[in-house]
Formats: C-alpha cells, structure tokens, sequence
C-alpha cells in the first residue's frame, strides 16, 4: 500500500506528512522523551542502547550517531522533535541551519540578517 | 455579556526565553524585537483585559504524534509550562477561566467544530512568552487564559480558510458568553521563517509585510493560499501565520491597527507585532 496522496515537491523542504510521520514515528518518539532531563541523561549514557528501547532502525541511528539534521529528516525526523535532540549538545536553530545548509554559523546568521534589508 | 477589546499577535521562538532571562532587552540584536513591545503593554492598561484567549501551536510538549489533534481547547483550572528539552527557564502555571472554555468548547461544536477538549493541557513555549512579553513584570500572569491549539506539525494541517473561521467563531462565542468580561485575543507565531531542510533560514519579508497589512484592509486575503502554498511563500514553520488569521478573524466588523513591529531576524525568524482594535 501505499498512500494516495503526497505532498507537491518545495524546494529544500520535506513537509512532514503521512509518509514522513510513518517513517520517523520511532525516531520522534526518542525525540520527544527528551523533554525529560532525566531521559537526556540516560541517552547519553549510552546513545546506542537508547536507540535501540526505541526501535530505531539503522539508518536511523546512524544519523543520530553522526548528528546530521538533513539525514534525520530523511528518516522521518520532524525538526519540532527534532530541535529537543539538538538540544541536548546544546545547538540552537541557527546551529542546525548553519549545518543543513553547508554555511559556518556566522555566514548564516549573516544571511538572515540580509533578508531583512 | 463579555466584550472582545482587541487582539495582539506576536511571534514566538524559544530563544526569546533565554534573553528575557539574561534581561537582554537592550542588547544590540533583541533591541528592535523588544522594543516593539511598550506600545502594546500602555494599550493592555488601558483596555484592561480580564481574561486571554491565545491561539497558537504546540510544538511537541502537550501532543504527540500518537494524539494529535487538528483543533484543541484547554478547559483547566491552570495550564503548567515544562521542560522543553532545550533548557529554557520555565514559567508559573498559567490560570485558566473553566467558564469561558466550556462555552466556547459548547458553542465551537454546536457550529461543527470538532474539537479536542484538554482538562490537562501542558503549554510551551508559544503560548508562554508571548504572554510573559505583555506583562513582563508580573510573577504571575494577571489575566486568566483560554489556549486554543491549532496543529502546524503533522500534515494535512488545517486550511487557511478554515483557522480564519474557526477564529470568527470563537469571536462570536465570546461574544455570546453572559458575563461581563473583557476578553483579549491572542495569536502567537510566524512570520516567515523556515528551520529545516536546505532552505533553512527562509524569510519572506515583502509576503509578511503584506499579510499584515491585509489583516486591517482585506482581512481573508491569506485564505487564497492552501497549505501547500503558504508554506513555499512563507516557509514551513511560516504557516504559524494561521494563528495570526484566527486571531483576527474573532474581531467582530472592522478594525484599526493600533500598533505594529515588524523586525528580521530573531533567531530563524522574521519577527512580527501587531495589536488590532474594532472600530
């Protein structure tokens, strides 16, 4: 099966529909733990164990492993949840965007500023 | 009967959390955002609000993927603000108003708006500081609250044209409610911004600008667009401008800017300020 109706395609931009919302249902649901500093503690104690109780499956993990924004979008992640997980090293939203788009954080925080001239 | 005074919508970001924590006000880069404010706190005293209804969205504290509501209301005694995950300071709970939710959660679904109803209801950051930002120096916010929460996470999201009805709405309810209150309505999020993907770091300052001024002249002009289109125009955490239409659609008849800010960036965000009054 699969669903009937996807998205239109937007340039740079994965919208988080029924087929992202499937894909990334477990990596969300880590994500979301971490509301908890208890539950953040415990993922860093150790990533791969924590993973793992939440069935994440190895693409998964692996883009968790290399802290990489864009591969986890493309396994279902939402940047809500998302951010939660950045947030535990400390990343704000321009960190993230800095690394999704290949700029330094300067040069992105430079280009917001640009837009608003 | 209760009275609508008028709206405010404001952006949020969770940043805004740390620099109202580390008293950023006057720092270069918070500067021109806070600015905007004053105008809008000397209005609040003279319009003396008894109570806030505030649209805005949730962005994974209350819901879950598990539960997600499109429309949900809050009908508890006090809303409680937690830990979001990126260490914000949290804020007192929030008091609610149980009268007015369960006559607008009445009257919404007597006109077939299928709400969610939340006698627990945990709220973020969206609905927290916008709140703090207009009464800064209380401990605790001074108007009770009424939290209606528009899905923006998972799509299909709610059209334009339908958050622009259900605004109008709850402004009727409101305004049916047989007490004598004075009612705020409070719209928090947008405008144009966009935090994941390759176009992380959108703004869309000329498609802002216009919206705001299309809720004073042309009030359902933004209902033209479907999902979909906002979220190319104005990037895919932009279409929290959905809160901003169902704000202003509760204003009953026509309104006058009482004051606005517009201002890019704030963190991603191209950040707006617009308080609305009947004429």
């Amino acid at each position: 099966m699969t669903d009937s109706k996807r998205s239109r395609e937007i340039p740079g931009t994965t919208l988080f529909d029924s087929v992202q919302a499937r894909k990334g249902y477990a990596l969300n649901k880590m994500c979301f733990s971490f509301n908890s500093a208890d539950n953040r503690a415990e993922f860093l104690r150790d990533e791969d164990a924590y993973c793992a109780r939440y069935g994440l499956n190895e693409t998964q993990s692996a883009a968790i492993r290399k802290r990489n924004v864009l591969d986890l979008l493309a396994a279902g992640g939402n940047v809500y949840y998302l951010a939660k997980f950045a947030g535990i090293f400390g990343l704000d939203v321009q960190d993230i965007g800095a690394q999704q788009t290949g700029m330094s954080k300067d040069a992105f925080k430079a280009r917001l500023v640009a837009a608003g001239n | 009967m209760a009275k609508i005074v008028g709206s405010i919508t404001s952006t949020h970001v969770p940043a805004l959390g740390r620099a109202i924590a580390q008293n950023l006000q006057e720092d270069p880069y918070w500067k021109p955002f806070f600015d905007g404010f004053p105008p809008v706190r000397e209005w609040l005293r003279e319009v003396k609000p008894d109570v806030a209804v505030v649209f805005y969205n949730d962005h994974g504290l209350n819901f879950f993927l598990d539960k997600l509501p499109t429309f949900a209301l809050g009908a508890a005694e006090q809303y409680v603000n937690a830990d979001e995950g990126w260490g914000i300071p949290t804020l007192p709970p929030f008091r609610g108003d149980p009268a007015l939710s369960w006559h607008l959660i009445n009257a919404l679904i007597e006109k077939e708006f299928d709400l969610t109803t939340c006698q627990e209801m945990l709220v973020d950051h969206a609905f927290t500081l916008p709140l703090k930002l207009l009464w800064p120096d209380d401990q605790i916010c001074p108007v009770r609250t009424v939290p209606v929460c528009i899905n923006t996470v998972q799509f299909p999201l709610p059209s334009a044209a339908r958050c622009f009805k259900l605004g109008e709405a709850v402004g009727k309810a409101i305004e049916s409610w047989d007490e004598d209150q004075r009612v705020v309505i409070i719209g928090t999020g947008g405008l144009s911004h966009q935090l994941d993907g390759t176009r992380a770091g959108f703004t869309n300052k000329a498609f802002d600008l216009k919206f705001m001024e299309s809720l004073v002249s042309d009030p359902k002009w933004a209902t033209q667009y479907s999902i979909e289109d906002l979220v190319e125009l104005t990037g895919t955490q932009g279409v929290e401008l959905l809160m901003w239409l169902a704000a202003r659609a509760a204003l009953p008849g026509k309104v006058r800017k009482v004051h606005a800010n517009y201002h890019i960036p704030i963190s991603n965000t191209a950040a707006g300020l617009m308080v609305l009054e009947n004429l």
